[in-house]
């Protein structure tokens, strides 16, 4: 399969500076205060249950605020916009009885950052947008029991989630994405999935999407919430050969510094990192001002560990246009070579000689 | 990890050879298999476990038993290592001779595992398709020498059917050598055939050119194989595999399937034995396998190899140590023991639950707070507690029955939501989890629960407590309506918070003063939950920990208070060694064309149409929604559409036929900042003053790490010292004039649409107004950026240089400083715009400001002041205190009269 011309500016893009991937969605649409009647909109206003909180519908049921964010965020200085997707498919859609419209609310998505991207190239020609199909975690888990008393079940398997996430990926291609992005992984698992599903995808469609992975160290423990660290994260998802690999949503930038080293240290591919705005304080608002998140940033790219960089929860586009700033004079990380060996992983790492 | 010894090393030669644990196999463990067969899977993890402990660096799991649903016992088994992070820290070899019983295994493992085997025993296709989807899956493959003619015997054909596998998988799989790893087939050996014999050495030499070649790959082999003759001789077995292993690592064997806990050292083994076995596993004797068979014997059962005993010192400590250290480990061998232990030592069985069982978990808790331990462990922890107390259930019962009561501590009924708007469960479900361990029923009612439903279910249900869960933001806000709702509906019950978001201060300050009949508390993780529920169902505990917790909150909601009253500003002074610091050295200030004043009367309305930024107007009617995309809307766009094409209509009559009156003034002065203020001079030689300009500085208090300044407008313009010849400008705009008498002659009394639209769209003038005076003094009238081209989104977007920032605005929330411009400007003469009593403008479609054009001018909030700096600026102003107070009263940090009757 041929590399598309879109796959071949971005690797160019990327060899030149630092990308820009831009912040939080749910953040900018808490802003207009949408309401139930927001959210479901004239198509679905008899919806049979509530959809307050579905922000992915939104792709739907408001699109205009979807693209005016998008806008923002490219105006800001994004080159990577991630499509309205995190929980676009059957099985977080579930929730909301809306399984059936995950095909299309990912098209939807897609053609939107679309548009909102070929706008801005070709404003800016020497700086192409691109366009990340967003591939969230779902809201369960191949890993974990629900069940105290049965810890050998599931309540989601392998196929259920590559089937799910099949259907995302088919959706997103459809309406234009340019790149496939996994992210906020938190159980590896449940990425191998939509690694699986995206391969398969690609098959069927004769096409090949750069793929970006992105894992949530949860926690001070530094690992997963399925328990893997950092490096046995990497070994567990190496065969996709991601156009990236990094970190994202869960600590702040402050708190991210070392797990994202640890994967600098040893991914023969990009490092992508777009943390929270801070931690939640305890009224649970994210006040990291964007000066202060891209001064905490700006120390990754100098000293060599970034590639592409941006902002999860409570970032706005105040916050990349800071980093974007903060980070423009640095280059981006070189790639380093690692040795051939054997790499293995359980929760922890598995090196071999 | 907290329980991982993987230093064992197995040979003397075999520093680089990786272990792998092969006793997780029903093919090659009579016992493992039966655990399986009898479904006794909590046993046979134990078998996992030994292992690792023992130094397995991989786990074999095979579960090819013809009477097996092998792919469902793989799935099973695999799933339970996934929950047991002493064992799942290893990666796993999935190994089957069913490619579906390992596509099974592939689909629970969320590590790089190794797939054991494919090979091309079936021909090309079939190994291609399992290659490729091996890579798919993210794991690395064993390929054993088996081709379509059959396994390879002899040392040349393995080499062979391996070189042709290695290049199909590199050159049309893209397989990575390095994660190739080669089985070139052990076979028995002493088996009284003769053909037999030279099977050992085939391997090593096999194993030795498949490393010259390929020297990324790996080779495998499943030791046990070569002794097959020798079966129930452990002694002779350990030893061959020893001198076998011995042979075949320096000849670059480097993985091994082997039982990790009964390999012997080389060195250790019986001289004489060693060199039997050596003998037979390197052909070197056409009569070895006869000695080897004599001697065998005399060997059996006797200790050859060294027996591993798993590390038990804990169990020396006292039982509450014990009961802990098993607690920590999820160790749950000795936990029934330990518990009848400690309640002997008890008047009631419960005290073991609320004493050394509760203080377990409570170690448990800091450690997973610490970051030491993590999930999947505590979950683990969760079920050692949960075996403790089904241990004490009948002696609670018994004690129940003997003491005549009804109501003895009976495990608890909680109701369990993540509430409305958020489908976040995993924690959630986590505590749950835990809780059920406890033998608390919970009730989980999912996700996106409304209060309603969650207050229904409990009342049915006659839950003992409600936990709600939230991971977003806005969850917050409906966990205190939740708790309202409690309140309302006269609910005393303990409400549970937990999540993400939530924390200590917001469930003090926000959410438990909704709900004073009952109480809300906070539990930070999964960990606490259980003594946090135990202690409100304990009839001795729950009035002093709820009044413990009360008294708590209270603090907690008055130390908030407290830090947002004073603690978040810095003092003045502070604030002004941090100032906006400007390099002047370099700076040259642009001159304006023209010092004083300047007046334009009867604008061109026309003129400003373009400058119009039409997003507020549509706030103004209560559409949110930026211009254009607001037009497309699907809820609003028609209304706003409507709205626009009839603000389009007025507009183009009000330009065209002049219903209102455009004027403006401008001034520019030579100015220079002299401390927070700004001093304006009558002319060039700045000897004599002409007016004061007073501003306001930020006093937030930051993080001193971060390089932020606490700003003023007056760092934005020269300071007297540096001698530079800098300037100010004002200006006051206005679009109002004639507005009344407009709506008055044009619009019926009736018509409030029309003449709420003649309001918003004079207000949208004026702000045009503002916004091309603005550019015109930029490219013209001071003229420093004559050549810059910007779009009219750019002009929103404020990306020109210099700022023109307003009285009663962020930047300067003083509005009567406005006075101040009216005055040097002569504003009402010269304009028409009255200020009133309380400096607004009149008419209101008025805009006025200060001109500052160094180019590092920008718009900032100054935020809340502190009392120092409230004193300074009355002095400057010369104001009293009071009456500073009172014009300063939005941005205040302190409430003044609290200050001043504490004063008092």
């Amino acid at each position: 399969m041929k590399k598309s011309a879109s796959a071949r500016a971005l690797e160019a893009a990327a060899a030149e500076r630092i990308l820009i991937i831009d912040g939080a969605m749910g953040t900018m649409i808490q802003r207009y205060k949408l309401d139930e009647a927001d959210y479901r909109g004239e198509r679905f206003k008899d919806w049979k249950q509530d959809v307050k909180g579905n922000n992915d519908l939104l792709v739907l049921t408001q699109p205009d605020i979807i693209e005016a964010i998008h806008g923002e965020y490219l105006a800001a200085g994004a080159d990577l916009l991630e499509t309205n997707t995190f929980n676009a498919q059957r099985i977080s859609m579930a929730d909301y009885g809306m399984e059936e419209l995950s095909y299309e609310m990912n098209v939807a998505a897609a053609t939107i950052a679309r548009l909102a991207a070929d706008k801005w190239t070709k404003k800016t020609p020497e700086k192409p947008r691109f366009v990340a199909g967003a591939v969230g975690p779902t809201n369960r888990t191949a890993s974990i029991s629900p069940d105290v008393n049965d810890p050998a079940f599931r309540n989601v398997d392998f196929d259920q989630l590559r089937e799910a996430y099949k259907e995302q990926v088919r959706g997103l291609i459809e309406g234009g994405a340019d790149i496939i992005l996994i992210e906020t992984i938190f159980d590896t698992l449940n990425a191998k999935a939509a690694g699986v599903a995206t391969l398969e995808v690609f098959e069927e469609k004769g096409v090949e999407l750069p793929i970006m992975i992105s894992g949530t160290i949860t926690d001070r423990s530094g690992r997963t919430l399925s328990g893997q660290t950092p490096e046995a994260f990497w070994y567990s998802m190496r065969h996709l050969r991601p156009f990236s690999i990094g970190l994202n949503c869960a600590l702040g930038a402050e708190l991210m510094r070392s797990y994202l080293a640890e994967l600098a240290a040893h991914a023969d591919t990009r490092v992508s990192a777009y943390p929270n705005a801070g931690l939640p304080n305890e009224m649970g608002e994210y006040e990291e001002t964007p000066d202060d998140m891209a001064c905490q940033i700006e120390p990754w790219a100098k000293d060599g560990i970034l590639n592409i960089v941006g902002g999860c929860c409570g970032s706005t586009p105040d916050h990349i246009g800071h980093i974007a700033e903060h980070v423009k004079k640095y280059n981006p990380r070189k790639i380093p070579e690692i040795p051939p060996k054997l790499r293995l992983s359980g929760l922890e790492p598995f090196i071999y000689g | 990890m907290m329980s991982n010894t993987q230093n064992m090393t197995t040979t003397n030669a075999a520093q680089a050879f990786i272990t792998v644990g092969e006793r997780t196999n029903v093919t090659g463990s009579a016992k493992f298999r039966k655990l399986i067969e009898a479904g006794d899977y909590g046993t046979a993890l134990t078998v996992a476990r030994n292992q690792v402990e023992n130094g397995a660096q991989i786990i074999d799991v095979n579960m090819d038993e013809g009477l097996l649903d092998s792919e469902k016992a793989m799935t099973t088994f695999l799933n339970l290592i996934a929950t047991e992070p002493d064992i799942s820290c290893v990666p796993i070899m999935i190994d089957s001779s069913k490619w579906s019983v390992i596509e099974a295994g592939l689909k629970c493992v969320q590590g790089k595992s190794i797939v054991n085997s494919i090979s091309l025993k079936e021909g090309e296709e079939p190994f291609l398709e399992h290659a490729r989807k091996v890579l798919r899956y993210g794991a690395a493959v064993i390929v054993m020498a088996f081709d379509e003619q059959g396994q390879a015997d002899a040392a040349d054909r393995k080499v062979s059917i391996c070189e042709r596998a290695y290049k199909l998988l590199t050159e049309e799989v893209g397989f990575p050598p390095e994660d190739i790893i080669f089985d070139p087939n052990i076979f028995a050996v002493a088996t009284g055939m003769e053909e037999h014999n030279g099977y050992g050495i085939a391997y090593i030499e096999a194993a030795r050119r498949i490393r010259e070649k390929m020297p990324l790959v790996h080779i495998s082999g499943g030791v046990s194989n070569l002794s097959f003759a020798f079966r129930g001789n452990e002694p002779v077995r350990a030893a061959m595999h020893s001198v076998f292993l011995y042979h075949a690592i320096q000849a670059g064997m480097n993985m091994g399937i082997v039982n990790a806990g009964q390999l012997a050292l080389y060195d250790d083994i019986d001289p004489g034995l060693r060199e039997l076995s050596e003998d037979v596993v390197l052909n070197r004797r056409e009569d070895a396998t006869d000695r080897l068979l004599e001697a065998a014997s005399k060997f059996k059962g006797e200790g050859g190899t060294k027996k591993v005993v798993a590390d038990l010192s804990w169990r020396e400590g006292t039982v509450e140590e014990r009961l802990s250290h098993a607690l920590v480990h999820g160790i749950t061998e000795f936990i029934v023991e330990d518990t009848e232990e400690a309640r002997q030592k008890v008047d009631k069985p419960i005290q073991v639950i609320e004493g050394p069982l509760m203080d377990g978990m409570n170690v448990v808790g800091d450690l997973f707070g610490a970051g030491k331990m993590f999930l999947p462990q505590v979950v683990k922890s969760a079920r050692v507690m949960k075996q403790a107390v089904a241990h004490l259930q009948p002696y609670l019962e018994a004690e129940k029955k003997a003491s005549g009561l009804e109501a003895l501590p009976a495990a608890g009924k909680i109701v369990m939501a993540t509430v409305k708007g958020d489908v976040h469960d995993i924690g959630k479900s986590i505590v749950g989890v835990v809780l059920q361990c406890n033998n608390y029923e919970v009730i989980d009612l999912g996700v996106m629960v409304p209060a309603a439903k969650i207050l229904e279910t409990a009342k049915k249900e006659k839950a003992d407590m409600i936990g709600l869960s939230g991971l977003i933001t806005p969850s917050l806000d409906e966990m205190c309506f939740v708790a309202a709702e409690m309140e309302r509906e006269g609910f005393e019950i303990p409400l549970l918070i937990g999540g993400a978001t939530t924390s200590r201060v917001h469930t003090a300050v926000k959410i438990s003063p909704n709900y004073e009949k009952g109480q809300a508390i906070y539990v930070l993780d999964a960990s606490r939950a259980v003594g946090v529920v135990s202690k409100l169902l304990s009839q001795t505990e729950r009035s002093n920990y709820v009044g413990d917790v009360r008294t708590e909150y209270v603090k907690v909601r008055e130390a908030h208070l407290r830090n947002e009253a004073s603690k978040r500003r810095i003092k003045l002074r502070d604030a002004r060694a941090n100032k906006f610091a400007i390099d002047w050295e370099w700076y040259t200030p642009p001159k304006p064309s023209f010092l004083g004043v300047r007046s334009f009367s009867n604008y061109d309305l026309g003129e400003l149409v373009p400058y119009i930024d039409w997003t507020p107007f549509f706030q103004t009617w209560e559409l949110n929604g930026r211009y254009p995309a607001i037009l497309k809307d699907n809820k609003v766009g028609a209304e706003a559409q409507k709205l626009f094409n009839y603000a389009q209509e007025m507009l183009k009559r009000m330009v065209s036929e002049k219903w209102m009156k455009a004027s403006a003034v401008v001034g520019f002065w030579p100015a220079n900042s002299v401390g927070d203020d700004i001093a304006l001079f009558t002319d060039e030689g700045r000897t004599s003053k002409l007016a004061t300009l007073h501003s306001l500085r930020q006093q937030i208090a930051r993080d001193p790490s971060r390089k932020r300044a606490h700003t003023a407008l007056s760092d934005f313009i020269a300071p007297k010292d540096t001698g530079l010849a800098d300037c100010i400008g004002g200006f006051a705009v206005t679009t109002g004039l004639g507005e009344e008498e407009a709506i008055d002659s044009r619009i019926a009394s009736t018509d409030d649409y029309s003449r709420i639209m003649l309001k918003a769209l004079a207000d949208r003038l004026a702000e045009a107004f503002a916004e091309r005076m603005h550019e015109r003094v930029r490219k013209e009238l001071w003229g420093y950026s004559g050549a810059e081209i910007f779009t009219k989104e750019d002009l929103i977007a404020e990306k020109y240089r210099g700022i023109r920032p307003a009285p009663g605005y962020p930047a300067q929330p003083d509005h009567t400083e406005k006075a101040t411009l009216w005055e040097l400007m002569d504003v009402k003469e010269n304009t028409g715009i009255a200020l009133t009593e309380s400096y607004a403008m009149w008419p209101g479609a008025s805009v006025s400001g200060l001109y500052l054009s160094h180019p590092d001018s920008h718009y900032f909030g100054v935020g809340k002041v502190e009392r120092d700096q409230v004193a300074d600026y009355a002095a400057r102003k010369g104001w009293t205190l009071e009456e500073t107070e009172r014009w300063l009263g939005p941005v205040l940090n302190y409430d003044p009269h609290a200050v001043r009757n504490a004063a008092a």
